[in-house]
């Protein structure tokens, strides 16, 4: 037979572990208040939001901590979050998700200090965010399965029957979606849905940037649509997804030469609006654009002068299409990709 | 008898409160949509397409389990295979590895091994042991002076085995397929990896691409209409033949039947799937361990994610058997319309997909009780929504084995309700409880979609922190989370394994 005290420990502990959960509870939610510690909502690389914060708090000794996702996961959640938000600054891979919290009054404007930092044309005319780091549009390719002058001249061909089978993509990423508004922009509502209609009957799908080289590397389908450092990086690694693979930069300005901006932003509902704006002064200036430079991430920097790492194609002879950052509607492009059942 | 506890009345019908919430969510959101929105986000090519892959891929990976797990199972329990017993044993393993360590191993090794034919494989050489271990126990225990009889009445053993054995493994066999289907809806990480979509999926990506929007919450409300109906087909299939009979007798020991010149294939068959079931995916994670090019195994990070993932299983376990507890009393020794409802909607945690129950825990928690937004005790009460069924049957069981007079015999001699429960009643569950708490930990601590979007911020577990560079085809990296998560796993296989044979014993 059992002895009775078993269960009287067994009852107390579960009410101890009850009582310390509730404890958690109270305690979870509300910092203390000489506490100055930022909360990142970075949907920029783990990676590279790590070294920017390390670097961060050893230069002003401000911990940050961070809660990484995707760009319309973070973006919306904040939406949803409204004034009650925990973060106190934002960091995104693509501008379209920026633009969506802006548009939802929830971001505080930057310092003049900081704006000035960064050209305008990366960064937010409302100026409540600035640009912290930019990526090219790119067509990735297996010269051993179709050469660079059989790549069509704008990306919007990959709709045509000819590509039937032989175009892979990530759609279910924010990068893909933002190259989806830029081609709504440059050429308006109707040829994206049957872009998107040709896509989703050509396409192959899979689920990162990095698959999707892969598989062009592997030779499991010709060409690819991606962003230009996920190569670079697996390049400077040792090319085990991308040694069987080129890139074509659309200089014609397609939108298949989109540069994508990565924006940062403090919002307006921070409780350590100094402290955060410092982090943005940091991530715009040298000191972040230098860490972003050196990095392995291998996107181009945009602020403060810095020039981008010497292993990319300069950024000067890009020559990406004109387009308004501004003017790029994310959840009309989920809208539009939903409708063509790629959502 | 005593008088009904209130405290187990009051705690039990919180715990049913908590396994509608997500329901609610998903009805809330259908009725904040309206009709036309309705219309628009269910009724597209997408979901069609969804609900073909979904459908297909349940259909046919429960068909494969079935076939495999009852071949395996009346090959280790009837036949004179070599080694039938470490065989056995080894059909249960699979259960160790989570399925979406086996589809990452995989993937990594074939990465053609995709769509549906990749899922459909991966998925059933992770599912079948579903089935094969109430065969197997059932197998065991069926006394065969019954199919002597029917021998001896005349039929062929052909004929013996369809009309005897058949009938009574029917239970085994469509409780093994409908936990595999359930598995199947709920699948996220192994199917994604895979490329092939389907609802749990596409509501990851909605997630993604619009946090908690509607078009999420309406895959969503597919999906558990889906769940809803496989639990129903459950029912209507496993047939109302009554198997039991008085006196369980002493079932005499049997010859098995001998293989003969089939010995050498059906040793080279099991073999072959042992090899894809357990080798590919040991091996795989080990190849990754060994060579991979992301392989740096950060000690600090890999130790502080085990940790915490430990940490999330022990609290979740405590918590979600505490609830459960009051609801299995209730249900076993205050039997009644009340407390029938109570069990029932507890167990809708069954039919609820942790992408389900996450995203209706992050609406709420936002509108509703902002101070529990991001924080450990919101995760855990998603672990005790999705977990409480697994902890339910087993404190089910273990009170049907413990005599109520013990209870009320002390009662009797003057103590007080909660001094019963807590000196006669806890003590005689503590083995069942012990089980139900141990589940629950094993589940949690691999536990990835509920995780990925409920975790406070800062928090790291195995499953996640596998996930991030699994998707990034980070092979390598992922490599010492997927081992450190099988090597956890191993308990619950053996646990589940022994339960099902405890639990079929005649």
């Amino acid at each position: 037979m059992p002895v009775p005290g078993r269960g009287v420990w067994f009852v107390r502990m579960v009410l101890a572990v009850v009582a310390s959960t509730v404890l958690l509870a109270a305690c979870g939610g509300a910092p203390a208040p000489e506490d100055r510690t930022l909360t990142l909502y970075n949907a920029q690389h783990e990676g590279l939001g790590r070294l920017w914060v390390d670097e961060f708090t050893r230069q002003t000794g401000i911990p940050v901590q961070i809660r990484d996702g995707g760009d319309f996961e973070l973006g919306n959640q904040i939406v949803a979050e409204g004034a009650a938000s925990p973060a106190d600054v934002f960091l995104t891979e693509n501008s379209p998700a920026m633009s969506l919290v802006s548009g939802a009054n929830l971001l505080a404007p930057a310092d003049g200090a900081t704006r000035g930092l960064v050209p305008p044309q990366y960064a937010s005319t409302r100026g409540d965010w600035v640009g912290i780091a930019a990526r090219t549009t790119v067509v990735v390719h297996n010269p051993a399965l179709v050469p660079e002058d059989q790549l069509p001249d704008s990306i919007l061909d990959f709709a045509r029957p000819e590509w039937q089978g032989r175009v892979a993509f990530p759609p279910g990423g924010a990068d893909f979606q933002a190259i989806v508004s830029a081609v709504n922009a440059l050429n308006g509502d109707a040829a994206t849905q049957q872009w998107l209609a040709g896509l989703k009957a050509n396409g192959r799908i899979y689920q990162s940037n990095t698959a999707t080289m892969q598989a062009v590397n592997r030779g499991e389908v010709p060409a690819g649509i991606i962003y230009h450092y996920y190569w670079y990086q697996d390049r400077a690694e040792a090319g085990a997804n991308s040694a069987n693979t080129e890139l074509k930069f659309y200089t014609n300005g397609d939108a298949g030469g989109f540069l994508s901006v990565s924006g940062g932003a403090v919002l307006a509902s921070s409780s350590h609006p100094a402290e955060a704006q410092q982090l943005l002064a940091f991530l715009a200036g040298v000191p972040g654009q230098e860490v972003l430079a050196r990095s392995e991430n291998l996107e181009y920097t945009v602020g403060a002068g810095v020039p981008a790492n010497p292993a990319l194609k300069p950024f000067s002879e890009l020559r990406p299409p004109p387009v308004d950052l501004s003017t790029l509607n994310g959840p009309k492009v989920v809208g539009m990709m939903q409708q063509a059942g790629l959502l | 008898m005593t008088a009904a506890a209130p405290l187990r009345v009051a705690v039990a019908s919180v715990a049913a409160l908590l396994a509608l919430v997500p329901v609610g969510y998903v009805v809330a959101a259908a009725i904040a949509v309206g009709p036309a929105g309705v219309a628009e986000l269910v009724w597209r090519p997408r979901v069609g397409e969804l609900l073909i892959n979904t459908t297909v891929l349940v259909l046919a990976t429960s068909s494969a389990c079935v076939l495999l797990g009852t071949a395996t199972a009346w090959i280790t329990e009837r036949t004179d295979l070599p080694g039938a017993p470490v065989w056995g044993a080894l059909f249960a393993a699979p259960l160790a590895v989570p399925a979406f360590v086996n589809s990452y191993a995989w993937v990594s090794v074939l990465p053609g091994a995709d769509g549906f034919v990749g899922a459909l494989v991966v998925t059933t050489m992770s599912y079948f042991p579903f089935v094969h271990l109430p065969v197997a126990a059932v197998l065991r225990g069926l006394d065969r002076d019954q199919e002597d009889v029917a021998r001896a009445l005349g039929l062929s053993a052909r004929a013996a085995a369809r009309r005897v054995v058949l009938p009574a493994l029917r239970p085994a066999i469509v409780g093994g397929a409908l936990l595999v289907g359930l598995h199947l809806l709920a699948e996220f990480g192994a199917l994604a990896l895979l490329r092939y979509p389907t609802f749990t999926t596409a509501i990851y990506d909605q997630f993604q691409s619009t946090f908690a929007g509607p078009a999420a919450a309406m895959l969503a409300s597919v999906l558990v209409v889906l769940c809803l109906l496989l639990l129903t087909a459950d029912v209507a299939l496993a047939g109302r033949a009554r198997q039991a009979r008085v006196g369980g007798g002493a079932a005499r020991r049997r010859a098995r039947t001998p293989l003969g010149a089939r010995r050498v294939p059906a040793l080279l068959a099991v073999g072959l799937l042992v090899v894809a079931a357990l080798g590919v995916p040991l091996g795989s994670v080990v190849r990754w361990m060994v060579t991979g090019s992301s392989t740096t195994v950060d000690a600090a990070a890999l130790a502080t994610a085990t940790a915490t993932s430990i940490g999330l299983g022990l609290l979740a376990a405590a918590v979600t058997t505490a609830l459960t507890l009051p609801v299995a009393w209730l249900a076993v020794r205050r039997p009644g319309r009340f407390s029938r409802l109570l069990e029932r909607t507890t167990h809708l945690g069954n039919a609820l997909p942790g992408i389900v129950v996450a995203l209706a825990l992050v609406i709420v928690a936002i509108r509703v009780v902002p101070g529990l937004y991001q924080t450990t005790p919101l995760l855990v009460t998603a672990y005790a929504i999705l977990f409480m069924p697994l902890a339910l049957v087993n404190l089910r069981a273990a009170l049907l084995r413990t005599p109520p007079e013990l209870e009320e015999v002390a009662h009797g001699l003057g103590s007080r309700p909660g001094a019963v429960l807590a000196r006669v009643t806890v003590p005689l569950l503590a083995r069942g409880a012990g089980a139900a708490a141990a589940l629950v930990f094993l589940a949690v601590s691999t536990e990835l979609t509920a995780t990925l979007l409920l975790a406070p911020t800062g928090t790291a577990t195995l499953a996640t922190e596998f996930w991030g560079p699994a998707v990034a085809v980070s092979y390598g990296a992922a490599a010492p989370y997927a081992l450190t998560m099988i090597l956890i796993s191993v308990p619950a296989a053996f646990l589940l394994t022994r339960q099902v044979h405890a639990g079929t014993r005649p």
